[in-house]
């Protein structure tokens, strides 16, 4: 292991593919992705593989995170919501493994790579823009037009608006990368100082180190939280368009 | 107690449960999170990435146009900076108020009233 505190973001190649010149190989990024599914999904059916009717202690987390999530969406959304449920659900779920397995030591976190996020961004964006315009039509860009405010303020409002939209997926993609980037960054310039500090002043990294990781939990599921209800509040938007 | 013949409480729980779940119609899904300014640690993690998207998008913008479009360069960027400051800076507004980033909000009570109704 080396001591660079960036060398866990580090892609390796482990099954190299190229399609039509676009390299498409498998990399640790994508084994992290696959095992982030393999371990939703084991967590979800088996969980859910008694369906008893006083659920067991498994059972009750998978059912907790569904109630919760179902939640999320009737609160944000409301009931027109509950058929993008199952979208939201998943990548709720996704985000949050794939913090929580990036946190295991040696694991990868792909969450810390701005193409993942960047890509689960854009698609949030991208279907949340067809679903308003598909249930209003041209009605939806009264959507850049704020309410209240003069004519001639228009020619400058409008394009600020647009802006604004057009920043949604930039920040819902930043703000997870970012936040999983630097925690772990962090975490890692903070060991390093352990064993040189030696067994007297080691102690002071290894502490912050401790409080570090409890709050990285927190992080780890805050951030999924947040990027599932920007993704409601974005559903909302342009279901309801104000 | 009788095992066999199935237990009354259960049926009734299953339609009081039904009727909760088909009453449950939040008020235009605009509840929780939307309502209320966000707290804590919550606000923080969101506020710096809205302000920096907005820069990064507006000066992103302007930096295309005038490469790939016009060739005014650097003109339309610095415009844009501007403009996408402004929107940063709307963004983070609309995070604190609690509007969560309302693209184009209009205030429900009053929608046609002139006046700046943030």
């Amino acid at each position: 292991m080396s001591n660079n505190p960036l060398h866990q973001f580090e892609i390796n190649t482990i099954v190299p593919i190229e399609i039509a010149g676009i390299d498409a190989s498998f990399t640790n990024s994508a084994v992290a992705m696959v095992a982030t599914v393999a371990v939703v999904s084991i967590f979800l059916i088996m969980g859910m593989g008694g369906r008893s009717l006083v659920p067991g202690r498994w059972q009750s987390m998978a059912e907790l995170s569904y109630s919760f999530v179902a939640d999320m969406v009737r609160d944000n959304v409301g009931n027109e919501g509950r058929k993008y449920f199952p979208i939201i659900f998943s990548l709720f779920m996704f985000i949050l493994f794939g913090n929580f397995l990036g946190l295991l030591p040696y694991s990868f976190t792909f969450t810390s790579h701005v193409a993942v996020t960047f890509a689960m961004a854009m698609a949030v964006f991208i279907g949340v823009t067809l679903i308003g315009i598909a249930r209003h039509g041209l009605h939806f860009f009264t959507f850049f037009v704020p309410g209240g405010v003069p004519a001639v303020m228009l020619p400058l409002l409008v394009p600020i608006e647009i802006i604004s939209y057009l920043s949604r997926p930039v920040s819902l993609s930043i703000r997870l990368f970012a936040n999983m980037t630097a925690g772990h960054t962090m975490m890692k310039v903070f060991a390093a100082f352990i064993i040189p500090l030696g067994f007297l002043g080691g102690w002071a990294p290894f502490a912050v180190d401790v409080a570090l990781s409890g709050f990285e939990f927190l992080v780890a599921f805050l951030q999924a939280y947040v990027f599932a209800v920007l993704t409601c509040i974005y559903l909302n938007d342009s279901i309801h368009l104000h | 107690m009788s095992d066999d013949k199935p237990v009354p409480e259960l049926d009734e729980f299953e339609t009081r449960l039904k009727k909760a779940q088909g009453n449950s119609k939040a008020p235009r899904g605009l509840k929780a999170a939307t309502n209320e300014p966000p707290k804590g640690l919550g606000l923080a993690l969101r506020c710096g990435a809205d302000l920096v998207a907005g820069i990064v998008v507006g000066a992103g913008i302007g930096y295309a146009l005038d490469t790939f479009v016009f060739d005014t360069k650097p003109w339309l960027m610095v415009l844009f900076f501007f403009l996408g400051s402004a929107a940063g800076i709307m963004n983070v507004f609309r995070t604190v108020q609690g509007l969560d980033m309302a693209v184009g909000y209009k205030d429900p009570q009053k929608p046609d009233e002139k006046d700046s109704n943030f």
